[in-house]
Formats: structure tokens, C-alpha cells, sequence
């Protein structure tokens, strides 16, 4: 298993990593496994969704963000941040400090994220009416990898439109440009609420090449910006800020902040199980007359990311707040459309195969079929003991000569009760999945 | 590759099982999504026209390397005028069938156009049996 090809925002730390296999059971594409007591991902498999971090007891799992010292390698050093980053903190917090907080550690202008929202919008609608449909939103990136692995018939249904955060990005890149500022000197950084944004930014899809040069993780920031508001450390106000946002922009983010925006007949769908068994179900053709889908992978959208602390709807309620007190428009908007439309399009999104058993069909259904045999016997109980996720994801690894038979906790009690299985092997087992130090135990 | 799934005759929100286990078996053999879709299409009207019309059935699926052969085989009224089924917007289906959005015609017609081979045997007052060969390249 190698850990290099798609799996470019997370890592497991193998000397903090228990191997108690919490991540393991919450991966929506089965993707991890446990052997010798560590937790390993199949990098071809992951979608940088990030359900394996969130719910690590043992913060065993990094997130592949920049190491923040970077920032200072340019002279202009531009933060782009999500409105979702001021719903971190409570509403006694003034937005006004938080800037100055951000100018302080560094950055030279801070930039609203969803600036890019209003004219955006625009292009949607023209797209949509022009698209097949269901037009399915590009906005969450965990989600267009979800459906490159495990939905690959419906790639050609993602928007071949860029999120705000690249339009944004790329707004920043040229006003820079028109200014005269040697792109060297131009350092863009993205806050990013989640993982499977840092994967964007790094390898992102349809053909596209981001301008950002470096993401900073919003969990990690928000402890720095607050540190720096508890103490009461002097703060300069030596930045640029360009904070304007339309309330559309702000919701953005939100569940139904986008399709609320969309003409015809939209949903938004949020958190991850429900996006799948509605994703099932389109891919049967059984969905009809529906226009555009938004499909966020977190509960709550991006109040509920993965680098978003603070309970998610206490963060949609402020976003929510917020956006109550901002304008309809803001005064960019035109200065955005004059340009948006040139720079807006991606191309078609590659599928991703997952390869479950064998890219040779008569290889794949030979082992496929050893697969069902292997899970007949099996308990059907998906216990983990083995190390997968499931009964039907060990039959699987079995036959692809990646476990045995005997890591099944059930068939290999089984087989000592008939003698086929000494007792020392089979505790040689055990070792080998979960590691031998969980077995030095002193009673 | 054998695999079987019985269907229930009235059972509409059970309809779609047998299509969905074979879509997820041919995604993990990694037949081309286009292919794919047409299996599905093809299987799921052929499991709800089991569920509208017939009192129950059974699905055989057959998968071999060059293709799937679907096999369809219910207890129920048989089709009295088999040309008059094939014609696109055609139905017989019940008002409360209708009613929840099945029965609408097409389902014949839509079958045989996703299919590479399609045949179908009938005989009124015992049943019928559709079989539907889908080429996976």
C-alpha cells in the first residue's frame, strides 16, 4: 500500500498511531486498514474527506497543511479567509480586531474568501441552463473525489465551474499583476476550514492549476489569533483589509447557501452518509426534474469542517448573524464579473478507479467469487479484529493476497477448537495486526 | 459469476434492490460506467414491472467476462398482447400504481432499447420471462 498517489492532505503519524482502528470504521470508501498495530491508508482509495481525523482519539492523523514560516518568503503576503473562520469565535469578538489580529502575525491584506460569491452566481445559472442535469455543485472538494471513486458514471454531472476560493485566488493574482508587483513578490494564502481543501489546492482537478501558494490550517490559526486576543498583546494595524462580502457570500458556505442562489429545482444535501445514499439513487436514474444538487460532505457544510472547532451550529448560527448585517451587493461585484467569465472554467472532471479486485475482468470475477465464498464464512458482524473494515472488505484483501484467513478472530477460535491452530500462532496473529506491544501486559 | 434475488409482487419500496447489488458488483469489477448504467436502467424497470404486475419473481444474473445475462422470471398475469406492451407509452398499470409515480408505460420499450439482446416468453394467466444480455464492451 503506498501512501504517495492522492492522499496529499493527510498522514498518519506512526510513532503517535495506536492502531485503534476508530478511523478505520468511519472511512466512507474503506480505505484504511490496521497492521502491526498502525493504521494505514491506501492512498488511491482516500478522498482527503477527513472523517479519519476528526474522529482520531490519539491526534495520531496530520493534516498536510504549510508550515506557516513560508509566508515570509514573499514580500506581499495576501490571507484569504473564509466567513466561516470569524463564526470560530463568539460574537463579542469584533471582527475589525480579528483583521488586525491576522495583520499582526504577518500577513500584509486579509481578503474575504467569498468575494467571488456574487458574481459567481452568474455564471452558475448560465451554466445550469445549459448543462445536463442534475448539475452537481464543484464546490465541496471532498465531494467531487467521493464521486471520481465511488460514483464514476456521474463525473460528467459535477459543474465544470471553479469554487469562489479559485476565483478569489485568481482576482487576487491579477490585481496584483495590474499593479506591477513581480508575481515572485506575491504570496496567496487560503485558511482552510478542511482537509479536502488543502487537496484541492494541491492536486486539483480538471485541468486546473491553483494560484495559491501555500494553505494555512484554520484550527492551528484560530489558536494563534486567539492567543494573541486573550492576552491582550499590542496590535499594530498595519494591514490591508478588503472585508467586503455580500450576505449571499457569507451564507455560501452554509447548507443551502448555494442552491439558494441557483434557479430551478435545487437540494442541499449535507453530511456525508446522506450524500451517498442520495448519490446511489441518482446513479440509478431514479431522480427526475431536479436541476442542480448542492452536496456538502460535513453535517452543516463548512460550519461543520473538519478544521472548524467550534460546534457547527453554533458556527452556522453566526454565520448566519453575519450575514444579517452585511448588504445584498458589495462594491466589487462589478469589478469581479468584468473578469470572472474569463477565468471561471475547468475542465471535464477523470473519473478515479477504485480497483476493488482486478483491472483483468476474468481475474476480477475469478476473485471476486472466492470473495463471496470467503464471506459465507465469515461471522457478518464486522468486528475489525482482522484489521478491515468489514467481513466483506477481508474477503477482499484476501483474495487480492493482502490477509488470510486466519486473521478472522472467529474462524481461527474455530480452528484451535480442531487443533488445525496452535495457540502461540494464533497470538502471533493478533500480533501482527494490532502490534506486539499491545500484548505486553503485566498482570 | 450466479447471483439470484427473489421479488415480491406489491412491494414497491423493496423495488431496486436487485439492480442496486448488481450495479455495486459491476462498479467493483470495474465495468465502464456507460455499460453500467445501461444494466441498471434495463434491470431496475424489469424489477418494478415484477412488483406492479406480477405476484412475485426471481432474478437470475449471470456475469461472465464478455457480458451480464439478466434473466427475469415472475408468477403472474402474463402479457395478453405482447406487440401492444412494446409500444412506448403503453400501460396497463393500476391508478394506484400510477399514483406513486410507476406504471407509466415505456417499461418494455426502454428495456429492449438498453439491451444488446432482449426476449421475452409469456403466457397469460402463469407468468413471464424476460431475458436481457447487456455486452460489456
Amino acid at each position: 500500500m503506498s501512501r504517495t498517489t492522492y492522499s496529499r492532505a493527510l498522514e498518519i503519524l506512526d510513532d503517535v498511531c495506536i492502531g485503534c482502528s476508530h478511523c478505520m470504521k468511519v472511512c466512507p470508501t474503506e480505505a484504511l486498514r490496521v497492521s502491526d498495530g498502525k493504521a494505514i491508508i491506501h492512498a488511491d482509495w482516500c478522498i482527503d474527506c477527513g472523517e479519519c481525523y476528526r474522529i482520531c482519539p490519539n491526534r495520531a492523523i496530520r493534516v498536510m497543511d504549510d508550515d506557516f514560516k513560508q509566508i515570509y518568503n514573499y514580500k506581499h503576503r495576501v490571507l484569504l479567509v473564509p466567513s466561516v473562520f470569524f463564526a470560530q469565535f463568539d460574537d463579542s469578538v469584533p471582527r475589525e480586531k480579528i483583521y488586525h489580529i491576522i495583520g499582526e502575525l504577518g500577513f500584509t491584506e486579509v481578503c474575504a474568501v467569498e468575494q467571488s460569491v456574487d458574481s459567481l452566481t452568474d455564471e452558475v445559472n448560465e451554466y445550469v441552463r445549459n448543462a445536463q442535469k442534475p448539475v452537481i455543485s464543484s464546490f465541496c472538494p471532498a465531494i467531487i473525489r467521493l464521486i471520481q471513486v465511488r460514483f464514476p458514471s456521474l463525473v460528467d454531472h459535477i459543474m465544470q465551474l471553479l469554487p469562489p476560493i479559485e476565483i478569489t485566488a485568481q482576482y487576487y493574482k491579477n490585481k496584483f499583476a495590474k499593479a506591477g508587483i513581480p508575481e515572485s513578490d506575491l504570496g496567496i494564502f487560503y485558511l482552510t476550514p478542511c482537509i479536502a481543501k488543502i487537496a484541492a489546492v494541491k492536486s486539483p482537478v480538471g485541468g486546473y492549476t491553483s494560484p495559491i501558494n501555500g494553505v494555512i490550517n484554520m484550527d492551528f490559526f484560530f489558536n494563534k489569533v486567539y492567543l494573541v486576543y486573550k492576552q491582550r498583546l499590542p496590535v499594530s494595524g498595519n494591514i490591508s483589509i478588503n472585508g467586503e462580502l455580500s450576505s449571499k457570500g457569507i451564507l455560501y458556505p452554509t447548507t443551502g447557501g448555494e442552491s439558494a442562489n441557483v434557479e430551478g429545482r435545487t437540494l442541499a444535501i449535507d453530511g456525508m452518509s446522506n450524500v451517498i445514499d442520495f448519490l446511489e439513487i441518482l446513479e440509478n436514474e431514479e431522480i427526475d426534474g431536479v436541476d442542480f444538487l448542492e452536496l456538502r460532505a460535513c453535517d452543516q457544510s463548512c460550519a461543520g469542517g473538519i478544521l472548524s472547532h467550534r460546534n457547527r451550529f453554533l458556527t452556522a448560527e453566526s454565520m448566519k448573524k453575519y450575514a444579517a448585517t452585511a448588504p445584498d451587493y458589495h462594491k466589487l461585484t462589478l469589478d469581479y464579473q468584468r473578469y470572472t467569465s474569463a477565468v471561471v472554467h475547468m475542465d471535464r472532471i477523470e473519473p478515479r478507479s477504485m480497483v476493488k479486485y482486478d483491472r483483468d475482468i476474468d481475474a476480477a470475477l475469478r476473485k471476486m467469487e472466492r470473495a463471496r465464498e470467503l464471506r459465507e464464512l465469515f461471522p457478518g458482524i464486522d468486528c475489525g479484529a482482522c484489521g478491515a473494515p468489514s467481513c466483506e472488505a477481508l474477503a477482499e484483501d484476501i483474495v487480492k493476497g493482502q490477509s488470510e484467513i486466519n486473521a478472522c478472530i472467529f474462524l481461527r477460535t474455530l480452528y484451535e477448537k480442531r487443533g488445525e491452530l496452535q495457540l502461540e500462532e494464533a497470538i502471533k496473529i493478533m500480533e501482527r495486526i494490532w502490534g506486539r506491544s499491545r500484548f505486553d501486559k503485566k498482570l | 459469476m450466479k447471483l439470484e434475488y427473489k421479488v415480491e409482487g406489491g412491494d414497491f419500496t423493496a423495488a431496486g434492490f436487485a439492480s442496486s447489488q448488481i450495479k455495486k458488483i459491476l462498479k467493483q469489477l470495474n465495468i465502464d460506467p456507460s455499460v453500467i448504467k445501461r444494466v441498471v436502467i434495463a434491470l431496475y424497470e424489469a424489477e418494478v414491472n415484477i412488483v406492479a404486475h406480477a405476484y412475485r419473481g426471481v432474478i437470475k444474473a449471470h456475469i461472465e467476462s464478455g457480458g451480464i445475462t439478466l434473466t427475469l422470471e415472475d408468477e403472474g398475469p402474463g402479457i395478453p398482447d405482447v406487440e401492444m406492451a412494446m409500444t412506448p407509452g403503453f400501460s396497463t398499470a393500476t391508478k394506484a400504481v400510477r399514483e406513486m409515480g410507476f406504471g407509466a408505460g415505456m417499461g418494455l420499450p426502454n428495456i429492449s432499447e438498453n439491451a444488446d439482446s432482449f426476449n421475452i416468453e409469456t403466457i397469460v394467466g402463469k407468468g413471464t420471462t424476460l431475458t436481457i444480455g447487456i455486452k460489456f464492451k
